[in-house]
């Protein structure tokens, strides 16, 4: 195909980008157009000016401050730990290839894919027994777990293929086994762990069910939970709608943009899941 | 040669006991509280099977478990259909002829609604799509109640969950491209083959390990889905748009059906390790 084919096809894909990205710019329009803007141009018309009042007052009336703080503090102890947790795993799956491996990560990969429903009750009851309802730290454990669950899956596998020679000769000059891990282990796997980190990242930043579950007070929540449970409020209004939707896109795409070239190496480790 | 691993179990301590007290037990007592009724508070009495048997003749149930299949259409089945199309018309027509930069713009253009939390996805669409102020109707010059008409509504997540989806395949099957060897195309270029033969013939064959991937978590992913039918439509209008994840859900916390739920809730995980097995046995059987 040449000529007016070829530029057919590439129309038809920049078609097609455009509706992908659309809703993207058309939240942003109107999270900056002032109500009455909006009353009268609707939501179709670029805006008049500059207006923030919108996203201010709602990130005020939500202390969306908070909830985004919440969100990073959730989000960066369940990365860190559920790496040092996968690491743990995998050096005894990977390397100590311990009995019952196969099984154990079985174990692992099914509790991965079980749905969150059928441990969410029996989680929300021993978390009100035990006083950690309504506390990050019943999410952070919770989701700690569930994530190194597939770390461990994906790191025993790369660990598998780590070079024996070089722990072999480490052992000879002395080294203890944990001694080996913090010192050879882990900085040569330390791209892998990257990867790993960013993904626990964005996925317990993207997570829904069970902070929403968890977490019911205002100081307690995170940004999905505060946006999902807010939508159909009585002051949710358009613009209002728009600029909290706004809100909510900025994090995950400024993540995006920081941890793209990371990440595009990673997708491909990511689809495992 | 034994005591060379024998050290090893404790690096897998700390996470075996928290394995056991969030995943093994709480999935244990899940199924416990499905044969008894239970309202949350108070002691569960004992009802063996009566939950699993209501369970079959509930409509509601089954009805959750129609849109299930929906949505792995609108998650899994277009996505990996519409995605091939785009990976290899990105990979090997718009790369070659118009830049690699071209191709990797236009991808990261499909992929941006997958780094959404699917909630800020959800509170955006319910925005584009409201009745009276949403931006779709003024679009298209029409005044549909989308989320909230009954015959409307599975349709419209439907598009919505299509819009999220797609970028994933689109991604992961350029990756895969990437391992193809050239020569078979070029082979089949000198025999005459048109782009759509090559496409059925050599990129389909050759990246099938990745479809494989796509077609399994995207499967898993529509069985599960929550977030975009708490944030839309909560399971309505009527029944219209009600999965068995947000069934379990309402049954758990707002009818205080807890053993009902959780019964729900058993049979979902079921079918989903299920469905993991039949995957991975159909794969092993191809490779």
């Amino acid at each position: 195909m040449r000529g007016p084919g070829r530029w057919a096809v590439l129309l038809a894909l920049v078609v097609l980008a455009v509706v992908m990205v659309f809703p993207f710019v058309i939240v942003a329009i109107n999270a900056v157009k002032s109500p009455a803007d909006y009353g009268s141009h609707g939501p179709l018309s670029l805006p008049d000016g500059l207006y923030l009042q919108g996203m201010v007052d709602f990130w005020n009336r939500v202390e969306f401050g908070t909830k985004l703080w919440n969100s990073f503090l959730i989000s960066a102890s369940v990365s860190v730990l559920a790496v040092v947790l996968s690491v743990l795993n995998a050096y005894a799956l990977g390397i100590g290839r311990v009995r019952g491996r196969l099984s154990i990560l079985v174990l692992f990969l099914v509790a991965n894919t079980l749905p969150q429903e059928a441990l969410a009750y029996p989680l929300y009851y021993l978390a009100k027994a035990v006083g950690l309802y309504d506390t990050q730290l019943a999410v952070i454990i919770v989701m700690t777990v569930i994530q190194a669950a597939f770390g461990t899956y994906l790191l025993s596998a790369v660990l598998g293929q780590f070079p024996k020679e070089i722990l072999e000769a480490a052992a000879i000059d002395g080294a203890g086994r944990l001694r080996s891990l913090w010192r050879i282990v882990v900085p040569i796997s330390r791209p892998t762990l990257n990867v790993l980190l960013i993904f626990f990242f964005i996925w317990t930043w993207n997570e829904f069910f069970l902070p929403l579950i968890f977490l019911i007070s205002n100081d307690t929540q995170t940004v999905p939970v505060a946006l999902g449970v807010l939508q159909g409020e009585k002051f949710m209004d358009a613009t209002t709608s728009s600029a909290s939707a706004l809100l909510g896109i900025v994090p995950a795409v400024a993540f995006f943009l920081i941890f793209q070239r990371t990440l595009t190496r990673g997708v491909t480790v990511g689809a495992i899941k | 040669m034994r005591a060379r691993t024998k050290g090893y179990w404790l690096y897998l301590l700390p996470s075996l006991l928290l394995f056991l007290g969030v995943i093994v037990v709480p999935f244990l007592m899940n199924v416990g509280a499905s044969f008894t009724r239970w309202s949350g508070v108070g002691t569960p009495r004992w009802i063996g099977l009566e939950n699993y048997r209501r369970l079959l003749v509930d409509e509601r149930f089954w009805e959750s478990f129609q849109h299930n299949v929906g949505l792995i259409v609108a998650m899994a089945v277009v996505p990996t259909a519409i995605g091939l199309v785009l990976a290899a018309a990105l990979f090997d027509y718009i790369g070659r002829r118009f830049g690699a930069r071209t191709a990797s713009a236009l991808r990261a253009m499909y992929y941006l609604p997958q780094v959404l939390p699917v909630a800020v996805a959800g509170v955006v669409w319910g925005w584009m799509l409201h009745p009276s102020y949403g931006a779709v109707n003024q679009i298209l010059g029409l005044d549909l109640d989308w989320l909230g008409d009954p015959d409307l509504a599975l349709a419209t997540v439907m598009a919505v969950m299509v819009w999220f989806q797609l970028g994933y395949p689109v991604v992961i099957f350029m990756a895969g491209l990437q391992r193809v060897d050239p020569a078979y195309y070029e082979a089949a270029e000198i025999d005459g083959a048109s782009w759509w033969r090559k496409f059925w013939h050599i990129t389909i064959p050759q990246i099938r390990p990745e479809i494989f991937v796509v077609m399994l978590t995207c499967t898993i992913a529509a069985l599960k889905v929550f977030g975009p039918i708490f944030v839309l439509t909560r399971g309505g209008p009527g029944n219209a748009t009600m999965v068995p994840s947000y069934f379990s859900y309402l049954n758990f916390f707002q009818k205080s059906n807890v053993g009902y739920g959780s019964a729900v809730a058993t049979v979902l995980a079921l079918i989903i390790i299920v469905v993991t097995f039949l995957f991975l046995r159909v794969q092993e059987r191809e490779s």
